[in-house]
């Protein structure tokens, strides 16, 4: 059987991810390049000097001490978002899915402005956002479930609702709140990464959460083909669609939590990768991750660098950045795409 | 032992009865084909007998282990499905469909190897579509979409195979060729077949066990010459049918 195997056969299955060793130099050069840039002028010396740890210059401190952990935050959130992007799209076997669009967000959203409303501090602010994102992924999940039967449409539709009687909510909060907290609300609810701190527990969660999605890898690609031939080729169909929702929500709700709703990786990141040909879960969740953390990077250096010292929401340069980029791609993908996948 | 038994199988749609107390071995060897008309229940009954809709009584067991406690892999093993129409929301090309009939064999973290992927394209090759193998599924026209759904299937390589009308959408030669080509299966192979189908004339030349759904619970089974009689088929279609007995097997004309 063996010999059987073609060279086309043999490149096939030996297709070196070259693509993912691209993408991890991309996330160096994008780490790098967040490192250096910045308000302080620095150079490779003081890098260098700052990550071995041997230095206690301002330019060392600044980079350990706030670069490093925001640069960690923007590539933690970027990478959460675009891996639950694309579970998302395969959950809902719907290519315009993104981590939001069942709801998780808005929930998180509520919980974050009652906290501002409030004027809790940082900590309350993620717990806050973080229970919000529980809530509203268990309420679709319970209310979606009903009456036992969980079709795709169920879930769409279930998430759709709730998630608009969260902006309801958001809306109502937002007009109910004095006028000096508005500027930090309006800058949350587009993606601001200017209160996230050191990412321990959401790089703990992305690791963990990609790595069973990894796991997860081929069974997702059978369920690209729909759901009755999944069960036909022995994937426990209800199993995996409420295991991939958990975990998609999980990972949105991390990433929420961290910088508020950053729009637009989610969506593209996963599409970017179909577009350049990545099909196999087992390589495209990775990739993802990577891609996404990456664009979160420089979008965020530039949020930082264009206008310094004022900020801009991370998640206005996510966009400006991923439309062009992804017209682009469309443009030179329009006529292979249907040709040859 | 049969690959697949129904004991006083009762199965329906919306309500409305398929079969009822339908008692049913597939033996290996066997091409059954299942008729009936429009909305009698035979996909029903067919995803019935694959594990994939419940029946609201009787039993089925999978060479002699009850079908509904088995796990979904074990039963992709030895059970796979023609299904009669496919949705492709994702881009995927025709060798990875393929190679997707390979998911029940293969351990949970376990990679394809070479030897999985040679099934995959002797089963395209089998189908006449080796050479479309990078091509867009997306980009197929319904015969070849067809034809890539058989190739699936026996590159998935189960002992019983059930299929919904395999030849739709396919030409005079291609109808031909797939039914032969499933034909050997259960012939040399020893797999046993379940078929729907709407062309008396290719059920009557390719089958050997024959199951008529009568839309109202009632069903007859047997063999060709004891079932597809005249007034059977007339009963079952509400359509008056003439045959022709031609030297190369008998033909149904619709009157």
């Amino acid at each position: 059987m063996m010999s059987m195997a073609t060279p086309g056969a043999t490149r096939y299955l030996m297709r070196t991810p070259r693509l993912l060793v691209l993408l991890i130099l991309l996330a160096v050069f994008s780490a790098v390049t967040s490192l250096l840039s910045g308000s302080v002028d620095t150079g490779w010396a003081d890098l260098l000097a700052a990550l071995a740890g041997d230095s206690d210059s301002t330019t060392a401190v600044v980079i350990r001490e706030l670069r490093w952990p925001r640069t960690a935050a923007a590539f933690t959130t970027g990478a959460l978002l675009a891996t639950a992007g694309a579970l998302m799209q395969v959950l809902l076997r719907n290519p315009l899915a993104d981590p939001y669009v069942l709801g998780v967000s808005g929930g998180a959203a509520t919980g974050a402005l009652l906290a501002m409303l409030f004027g809790l501090t940082t900590l309350w602010l993620h717990g806050a956002a973080f229970g919000g994102a529980l809530l509203s992924m268990l309420l679709v999940f319970a209310l979606a479930h009903g009456s036992g039967s969980w079709s795709s449409q169920r879930l769409l539709l279930t998430g759709v609702v709730v998630a608009a009687g969260w902006g309801a909510l958001i809306g109502f909060l937002l007009a109910a709140s004095p006028d000096q907290g508005l500027r930090s609300m309006l800058f949350w609810l587009m993606g601001d990464l200017s209160f996230a701190g050191m990412p321990r527990a959401g790089a703990g969660v992305l690791t963990g959460g990609l790595l069973i999605a990894i796991a997860l890898g081929r069974p997702l690609n059978i369920l690209t083909h729909g759901e009755r031939s999944a069960a036909a080729l022995g994937v426990t169909v209800p199993a995996l669609r409420r295991l991939v929702y958990l975990l998609a929500s999980l990972l949105t709700a991390t990433a929420v939590t961290l910088a508020g709703n950053i729009g637009f990786v989610g969506l593209i990141v996963p599409h970017m990768l179909r577009l350049l040909g990545l099909r196999d879960h087992r390589i495209l969740l990775p990739a993802a991750a990577l891609l996404g953390g990456s664009l979160l990077v420089v979008a965020d250096t530039l949020a930082r660098s264009l206008l310094a010292p004022r900020q801009l929401p991370v998640g206005i340069l996510t966009a400006l950045i991923g439309v062009p980029l992804f017209l682009a791609l469309l443009w030179h993908g329009r006529g292979q795409s249907v040709e040859r996948a | 032992m049969a690959l697949l038994e129904a004991r006083q199988l009762h199965v329906s749609i919306a309500g409305l009865p398929v079969c009822s107390g339908l008692d049913l071995r597939i033996e290996p060897g066997d091409c059954w084909c299942i008729l009936g008309r429009n909305g009698a229940g035979k996909t029903t009954l067919l995803h019935t007998l694959a594990g994939l809709h419940t029946p609201d009584g009787g039993s089925l067991s999978l060479e002699g282990a009850a079908l509904a406690r088995l796990p979904r892999r074990h039963i992709a093993r030895h059970i796979g499905v023609l299904f009669q129409d496919h949705h492709d929301a994702f881009p995927a090309t025709v060798l990875e469909t393929a190679l997707t009939g390979r998911h029940p064999w293969l351990g949970p973290l376990q990679w394809e190897t070479a030897a999985d992927l040679a099934m995959a394209q002797q089963a395209l090759a089998a189908v006449d579509l080796a050479a479309l193998e990078h091509r867009n599924v997306g980009t197929l026209s319904g015969g070849e979409r067809r034809r890539l759904g058989i190739a699936t299937l026996l590159t998935q390589d189960p002992r019983l195979l059930l299929l919904d009308e395999p030849a739709n959408h396919l030409d005079i030669h291609q109808q031909i060729r797939m039914l032969d080509l499933l034909g050997q299966q259960a012939e040399r192979g020893g797999k046993g077949l379940c078929i729907v189908m709407h062309d008396l004339n290719l059920a009557t030349r390719y089958c050997n066990r024959f199951l008529l759904l009568f839309g109202d619970g009632d069903f007859l089974h047997g063999t060709r010459d004891a079932v597809m009689t005249e007034p059977n088929l007339q009963r079952m279609y509400r359509h008056p049918l003439r045959r022709i007995d031609h030297a190369d097997g008998p033909v149904w004309i619709p009157a």
